[in-house]
């Protein structure tokens, strides 16, 4: 099958700042595809590279099998919706909602039918005669999306649009999102620098760094199967172990990563272990995350806040099940 | 009470800015009421009579329609001169960066700085040494470099706070560099250009110094009255025209200042 979005060696300079640099990437029809990595990492370059507002340095970025180098944000089939949100002050909601056909032509009866067809989607019916200065910014979103979605794109660009949120409005578009994106079964591409986030609602996930690509994969493997340091560093809060570590305790000289919910914390009477001391406690409510140094790292457990808990300055040993010792691709 | 004394001001400082005010505006009243005098060589306080043959007098002299055609032609070409470069420069300063970017924009605004003699001189040299003929289009030159930086700096301050993801959002919905302009720029900055464009029609109606250089044989109106003050003869058809005058710039002075008064919200923000 034709991929949706397909970069070969796709780099971006800007003078000597390579933002984008030789990145391969095939976004397949239909799914919902998270950017992942944090700020000047080049993910927000790459969606403006498929939106059209950047072009690339070198390489060849193709939408559904057709050339987009050269191709004007005006001339793809292809929508987004803005950090910001970018509607248009001057416009009321249902204007805004319809500018797309409007430009294209679209007569004034189909299109005010299209553009509350659209707010209905987003859960916004009747607020079509509003200006965007009246509304919340969990409303203005609603509206930027309904404005990308009349005009029927085929892959839609979402720029960190959760990022101006507070918590709980974040929690329930995240799931609006998804199932939007199930209902409508176009091809979301989602911009995010929250490891959370990106691993909720993906299907997959790009995690970016300096300007490439680190790894892509499910949510699962990501987060399980992290390919380098930065990686499980990045996307959740795996313990990096370096190769003498590994060594010792896990039988192989390579760079390893471990979760902190699979190490156990035990007496220091009770043998085989690493050996090591409590730093600190975090209460996480139902977790609660203890610091340890242990042969000069610092390593990070998570046990049941319902447990027996150690205290900062116990000695104790940590014991792990090797099989949960991921071993990453990065050279020791 | 103590708070009532706070929220009124103490009646020496209202007798001040009585004055003060008395002081800038009672001259030009004086002016109007010249308009209607029965005296016609010169200025006698109080005026002996009063009359409205003046507006019959000055309706019917050709010179002072003259004037104010002319006046009226200058102002209209060179604010639309002012509009289009105005706007032009307001849209590259503000919509990119580049090297000099700050530069270019001080050199913009350095016309309304310089005084209006040196202004005046430069431009009258320039134009002999390029054997230009001083006429009409020597005028609307001359006025045109203070008119655009009267529309350029209400046009940058309005692009400054258009979002630039607005104009991305407008492209990628569908729209070309053509419709974006007409659909999301121009309504945004609409009031400001017409502001700007107001200013500068006020600014070049009533021009005298920069006129005096780059004019030859015409006269614009305040060149015309500036004239009539020295020849002594129906002198009251001076004060009528200087109340034409005053009215004709007031008012779009007065239109811009409630077309950008409400503009403090910031256009595009969407937060």
């Amino acid at each position: 099958m034709t991929p949706a979005v397909s970069f070969t060696k796709v780099s971006r300079h800007f003078g000597s700042v390579r933002a984008v640099d030789a990145v391969d990437l095939d976004i397949v029809e239909g799914e919902f595809f998270a950017m992942l990595g944090p700020s000047g990492s080049g993910k927000t370059t790459c969606l403006r590279l498929i939106a059209g507002f950047e072009q690339p340095t070198s390489g060849r970025i193709e939408i559904f099998g057709e050339n987009a180098v050269g191709v004007p944000p005006y001339r793809r089939n292809v929508n987004t919706v803005f950090q910001d949100y970018a509607l248009f002050p001057h416009l009321n909601v249902a204007d805004n909602v319809a500018y797309g056909l409007m430009v294209k032509g679209v007569g004034r009866e189909e299109r005010s039918r299209a553009a509350d067809e659209a707010l209905a989607l987003v859960k916004l019916p009747g607020y079509g005669a509003r200006k965007p200065g009246q509304l919340s910014g969990g409303q203005r979103q609603r509206v930027a999306l309904a404005r990308a979605l009349v005009n029927k794109p085929r892959v839609l660009l979402l720029d960190e649009p959760l990022g101006a949120l507070d918590l709980k409005l974040r929690e329930q578009m995240q799931e609006e999102l998804k199932s939007l994106q199930k209902q409508l079964g176009i091809t979301f591409v989602f911009v995010t620098h929250d490891q959370g986030e990106a691993l909720s609602m993906a299907d997959r996930v790009a995690v970016f760094n300096d300007g490439r690509i680190m790894q892509i994969g499910s949510p699962q493997e990501i987060y399980r199967r992290p390919a380098t340091r930065f990686v499980a560093d990045f996307v959740g809060s795996s313990n990096i172990l370096p190769p003498d570590f590994m060594q010792r305790y896990a039988g192989q000289r390579r760079w390893g990563s471990l979760r902190p919910e699979h190490i156990r914390i035990l007496a220091q009477t009770a043998g085989d272990g690493v050996p090591a001391r409590v730093a600190a406690l975090n209460y996480l409510g139902a977790g609660t995350r203890v610091s340890l140094d242990a042969e000069g790292l610092r390593l990070h457990a998570v046990v049941d806040s319902g447990g027996a808990l150690p205290s900062p300055g116990d000695d104790v040993v940590l014991t792990f099940n090797r099989d949960h010792v991921h071993v990453m691709d990065e050279p020791a | 009470m103590p708070s009532d004394r706070t929220q009124r001001a103490p009646i020496g400082l209202k007798i001040a800015a009585a004055a003060g005010l008395l002081f800038l505006h009672l001259p030009i009243l004086i002016i109007f009421v010249y308009a209607f005098t029965t005296e016609e060589k010169s200025y006698v306080w109080p005026p002996p009579g009063f009359t409205t043959q003046w507006f019959a007098v000055t309706w019917n002299r050709p010179d002072v329609w003259e004037a104010l055609t002319l006046s009226v032609q200058v102002a209209a070409i060179s604010t639309v001169i002012a509009l289009i470069l105005g706007t032009l420069c307001a849209a590259a300063i503000s919509g990119t960066s580049f090297f000099g970017r700050e530069t270019i924009s001080l050199l913009v605004i350095l016309p309304i700085a310089l005084p209006g003699i040196i202004t005046g001189i430069a431009l009258r040299s320039a134009f002999s040494l390029a054997e230009i003929p001083f006429s009409f289009w020597t005028i609307v030159l001359g006025h045109a470099t203070f008119c655009v930086v009267v529309v350029y700096n209400n046009a940058v301050a309005r692009f400054r706070r258009t979002s630039g993801s607005m104009i991305e959002a407008s492209m990628d919905l569908g729209a070309d560099a053509f419709q974006t302009f007409r659909h999301v720029i121009l309504p945004n900055i609409g009031t400001a250009l017409v502001a700007g464009g107001m200013l500068a029609f006020a600014l070049s109606f009533d021009e005298v110094i920069v006129t005096t250089f780059t004019a030859g044989q015409q006269q614009t109106l305040p060149i015309w009255m500036l004239e009539e003050l020295v020849r002594p003869r129906q002198r009251p058809v001076t004060n009528v025209v200087a109340m034409v005058v005053v009215i004709v710039t007031f008012l779009p002075i007065l239109a811009a200042y409630y077309l950008t008064r409400d503009g403090d919200q910031i256009a595009g923000s969407g937060k």
